[in-house]
C-alpha cells in the first residue's frame, strides 16, 4: 500500500541524505549544494522580529526587577516586585479572573464555532449567504464592538433596560454585577470570535473527503455517528490550532475589558493584561507593571504548549491513511 | 510505510505561538521604554507651550501668544495634544530633551513626582518678588497647586468646583424643595423615592464620579484637615473617625435607594447620569461645574429652564465649614527647570494669565478662570447667574479641597477608588476601606 500523506510529499533534500539522523540533517542550511536561500533572506524578518518582540521581552523582564515611573532612569530594586507581586491579592485575584474567562471563552465558542464551520461547510447556496452575513463581525474591530455593546448595555437607555429583565437583571444592572459583568465579556468574546473560529472549522470540514461519508452512509451510520466518527476525528488539528489562538487571544485580552467594564464593577473583571496596563499606565509604576507582565508571557507560554503536548499536535499524524 | 513525524516544523511553530504571546504582551511595555531621547523640539530662540487639545481653548492661548510674541524675541509656540495621550507623551518627554518648557497640568499628583525630582521650577520666589503676579489669583486657587509648601502651577483655565444640580420639575413634582441641609436633603430622597424617581443620578461605572461623594462627606463632617492630613501622610491619616462615618453613611445612603439600584452600569458619558437628570429620571446630581456645559449642549431647554444648583448640603454638628469647596481647583502651567528659555517662560505666564483680554477669552468659552476681582466681566455674559455663582462659591470658600485621586499618588488613588467603588458596590465596610488604604499608604 502506498502512502500519499502530505509530510511524504513535501520535497526534503537534506533529510534524504542524511536518513540516520533526520534532525541535524535538517539543519545544516545552506552546507551543500541544494539550491536553498542563504541566511541572509531570513536577516529582513529575523531583525524584525527581533526588534519588536524578542528585545521588548528581554527589556520588560530587565524592567520588572526596576523601580521606574515613566521618567528619569530605572532604579534596580532587586526582587522588590516579584515579592510584591507573589503577595498582591490583586494579581491573585486578576489570574483568576483571567483563567476562569479563558476557560469560559473556550468552553462557549468551540462548540458553536465547530457547529457553525461544519454547517456552513454544506455545498447549499442559502449556507453560503448565511455564513457571509455571519461572518461580518470579523469585519469589526475590537475597540469598536467594545463601545457597541457598551451603548446597548446602558440601564436606563439601552437594550438592557428591555431584555435585563428577561434574563434576572430587573432594573438592567448587568454590568454592574460580578456575574453579569462577566457574562457580557464572555458574550462579547463569543460575538467577535466565533467567525474567525467558524472560518477555520469551516475549512477544515470542506477537505474532508467525501468518501469517508459515502462509506459511512453504506455501513448504515446515521448523520449523528457521522459527525462524531468522521468531522470530529478529522477536524482534530483544527480544534488544537483554533483553541491555541483562542487560549493565547483570551489570556491577552485588554482593549474589551478596557473599554467595556474598566475592570469593573469594582475589581471584579480586572484581568492580568488590564491590571499591566493600569499599574503601568495610571499608577506609573512600570517595573511593576513588568512583573506581571512577563507573568502574562510565561502563563501564554505555558498553556500554549500545554494544549500542544497534550493535545497530540506535536505528533501530526496523518488521519487519512487508506485512501 | 508510514510517514514519520516531522519535529521542525513543529519546533517553530510552538515557539512561534510562544512568542507571539509573550511579544504581545511585551510590546505594550516595551514601546515605552524603547523611547530615546535625540533632538530638542523647540528652536534655538523659541519655547514650547503644551496644551490640551481643545477647539474652544486653544485660540484664546494662541492669541495670549501672539500678544507676548509681538514684545518679545523668544517666541512661544502652541503644542496641542489630546486629552487621551497627554499625561503619557508628558510622563515620557519631561525628563528628555523633547520636553515641554511650559506645560498644562492638573495640579497636585499630576506634577507632584516631577517637582520632587527637581524637574520643575519653584515658581515661589517670583510670586514673592511681585505681590501683583501673585494677588492677580484667587489665594485658594493658587495655594490648592502648591506641592511641599512650593509654588510650581500658575492658574490658566477655569475652576471646576464641585456642586449640586437639581431637575426642579421633578421636586416640584413631588411637592420638595430644592435642599439645603442634610435633613432636607434625605427628606427629598425620601419622597421623590416614593414617587419611583431615582433620588439622585449616579454614574457608577466610573469610580471618580463616587469619590465626589466621599470627598464632600468627609469636609463637611470632619473638615478640611482630614483629607490634608492624609495626603500629607500626618495625624491619623485614613484611621480619622471622619472617614469611618462618612463610609458609614456612603453605605446608608445606598442601602436607603438614594442612587437607585442600578447606578453601578450607570456611565457618566452621553445617555449617562447626566441625562437622567435632564430626561426627569433623576431629581439631582453631584457634579463638577462642567456640567452645566454639557447639560447646554444636550438639553439646551433643560439646562434654561429647569436645571438649579447649589452648594452640597450642610451637615448639623458637623466640623467642617458649609462653604467649603472641593473639586478641580483648576489647572496651571508649569515650567520645566531645564528649560534654557525658562526667564522667557515666566515673563509669559506673569504678562498674560491674568490679562484683561485673556480672562475675557476664557469667559467667552465658558470659563470661570481663577483670577481676582472680575465680577464684573462675569455679569456681562449669557450665563452670568451661573458663572457668578461657581466664582462666589470658590471666592468664599475658606478652603478648595483637590481632588482626592489628584491629591496623592497615583499607586494609592488607584487603591482608594477601587475600595470605594467596593463600598458603593456594598462588597466593603468602613473598616475594610479604611484597611485597603492602610495599607496602600504603606
Amino acid at each position: 500500500m502506498t502512502s500519499t500523506t502530505t509530510t511524504d510529499r513535501a520535497p526534503a533534500p537534506a533529510r534524504t541524505r542524511t536518513t540516520a539522523r533526520p534532525r541535524r540533517g535538517r539543519r545544516r542550511l545552506g552546507s551543500d549544494t541544494a539550491p536553498r536561500p542563504g541566511m541572509l533572506y531570513v536577516l529582513p524578518a529575523a531583525l524584525f522580529f527581533g526588534m519588536f518582540a524578542i528585545v521588548p521581552l528581554v527589556l520588560v523582564v530587565v524592567l520588572s526587577f526596576t523601580s521606574w515611573p515613566g521618567f528619569g532612569d530605572p532604579q534596580f530594586v532587586g526582587l522588590d516586585n516579584w515579592q510584591r507581586l507573589t503577595g498582591d491579592q490583586r494579581v491573585i485575584n486578576a489570574t483568576r479572573t483571567t483563567l476562569l474567562l479563558t476557560v469560559l471563552g473556550w468552553a462557549t465558542q468551540t462548540p458553536v464555532s465547530i457547529a457553525i464551520g461544519v454547517w456552513a461547510s454544506g455545498p447549499q447556496r442559502n449556507r453560503a449567504v448565511l455564513s457571509s452575513i455571519f461572518f461580518l463581525p470579523l469585519l469589526l474591530s475590537s475597540a469598536a464592538i467594545a463601545l457597541m455593546y457598551h451603548r446597548y448595555l446602558d440601564p436606563n437607555f439601552g437594550l438592557a433596560k428591555d431584555l435585563g429583565p428577561l434574563i434576572g437583571f430587573p432594573d438592567g444592572n448587568i454590568l454592574g454585577t460580578r456575574h453579569g459583568a462577566l457574562g457580557v465579556l464572555v458574550f462579547v468574546g463569543m460575538w467577535q470570535w466565533i467567525p474567525f473560529h467558524s472560518l477555520l472549522y469551516q475549512a477544515a470540514a470542506r477537505v474532508i473527503p467525501q468518501m469517508l461519508y459515502d462509506a459511512a452512509r453504506i455501513d448504515g451510520a446515521s448523520r449523528w455517528d457521522m459527525f462524531w466518527r468522521i468531522t470530529i476525528p478529522q477536524l482534530r488539528h483544527t480544534i488544537v490550532t483554533s483553541s491555541v489562538i483562542m487560549v493565547v487571544g483570551s489570556l491577552i485580552t485588554f482593549e474589551t475589558v478596557l473599554l467595556l467594564t474598566a475592570g469593573g464593577p469594582g475589581t471584579a473583571t480586572q484581568v492580568l493584561p488590564y491590571l499591566m496596563y493600569r499599574s503601568g499606565f495610571f499608577e506609573f509604576q512600570m517595573g511593576y507593571a513588568s512583573a506581571v507582565a512577563t507573568v502574562l508571557v510565561v502563563l501564554g507560554t505555558t498553556v500554549s504548549l500545554v494544549i500542544v503536548r497534550f493535545s497530540g499536535f506535536a505528533k501530526m499524524r496523518s488521519t487519512l491513511e487508506g485512501l | 510505510m508510514r510517514s514519520s513525524s516531522t519535529p521542525i516544523p513543529t519546533l517553530k511553530r510552538r515557539g512561534f505561538l510562544g512568542l507571539l504571546g509573550a511579544g504581545a504582551g511585551a510590546t505594550l511595555l516595551g514601546g515605552a521604554a524603547a523611547c530615546s531621547d535625540d533632538g530638542g523640539s523647540a528652536g534655538d530662540n523659541e519655547f514650547d507651550v503644551w496644551v490640551l487639545l481643545d477647539e474652544n481653548v486653544n485660540p484664546v492661548s494662541q492669541a495670549s501668544l501672539d500678544r507676548f510674541n509681538a514684545g518679545s524675541d523668544v517666541k512661544a509656540a502652541l503644542v496641542t495634544e489630546p486629552n487621551e495621550g497627554f499625561r503619557d507623551a508628558l510622563q515620557i518627554a519631561i525628563d528628555t530633551a523633547q520636553r515641554p518648557d511650559v506645560f498644562f497640568n492638573w495640579g497636585g499628583g499630576s506634577i507632584r513626582s516631577y517637582a520632587r525630582a527637581g524637574l520643575l521650577e519653584d515658581l515661589t520666589p517670583h510670586l514673592e518678588a511681585d505681590p501683583a503676579f501673585k494677588d492677580a489669583f484667587l489665594p485658594s486657587v493658587l495655594d490648592a497647586g502648591q506641592i511641599d509648601g512650593r509654588y510650581y502651577g500658575i492658574p490658566m483655565r477655569q475652576m471646576q468646583p464641585k456642586l449640586m444640580f437639581f431637575n426642579t420639575a421633578v421636586l416640584e413634582d413631588v411637592g420638595v424643595p430644592v435642599p439645603t441641609t442634610w435633613e432636607e436633603f434625605l427628606a427629598a430622597c425620601d419622597t421623590v423615592a416614593g414617587n419611583g424617581i431615582t433620588p439622585v443620578a449616579l454614574a457608577g461605572a466610573v469610580s471618580w464620579t463616587e469619590l465626589m461623594w466621599i470627598e464632600y462627606l468627609t469636609d463637611r463632617i470632619g473638615g478640611a484637615q482630614v483629607f490634608l492630613d492624609i495626603a500629607a501622610g500626618t495625624g491619623q491619616g485614613w484611621r480619622h473617625p471622619a472617614i469611618t462615618e462618612a463610609v458609614n453613611t456612603i453605605i446608608e445612603l445606598v442601602d436607603r435607594g438614594v442612587f437607585g439600584t442600578n447606578f453601578p452600569s450607570v456611565q457618566y458619558e452621553a445617555g449617562g447620569a447626566e441625562t437622567l437628570l435632564e430626561q426627569g429620571e433623576a431629581a439631582m446630581h453631584l457634579m463638577g461645574s462642567w456640567s452645566y456645559t454639557n447639560h447646554l449642549g444636550a438639553a439646551p431647554d433643560f439646562a434654561t429652564q429647569q436645571l438649579a444648583w447649589g452648594a452640597f448640603p450642610a451637615i448639623e454638628g458637623g466640623a467642617g465649614d458649609p462653604a467649603a469647596v472641593a473639586g478641580n481647583p483648576t489647572n496651571y502651567f508649569s515650567v520645566t527647570s531645564a528649560s534654557p528659555h525658562k526667564e522667557a517662560a515666566i515673563e509669559y505666564l506673569r504678562q498674560e494669565m491674568a490679562s484683561e483680554e485673556y480672562v475675557r477669552g476664557l469667559i467667552g468659552v465658558g470659563d470661570t478662570p481663577a483670577v481676582a476681582d472680575i465680577e464684573p466681566l462675569l455679569a456681562e455674559t449669557e450665563h452670568a447667574e451661573y458663572l457668578s455663582f461657581v466664582y462666589q462659591m470658590v471666592v468664599q470658600a475658606p478652603s478648595f479641597q483637590l481632588s482626592w485621586d489628584q491629591a496623592i499618588e497615583r499607586a494609592q488613588a488607584s487603591t482608594m477608588l477601587e475600595s470605594l467603588a467596593e463600598v458603593f458596590l456594598g462588597n466593603l465596610d468602613a473598616a475594610g476601606f479604611v484597611q485597603a488604604n492602610e495599607d496602600a499608604a504603606g
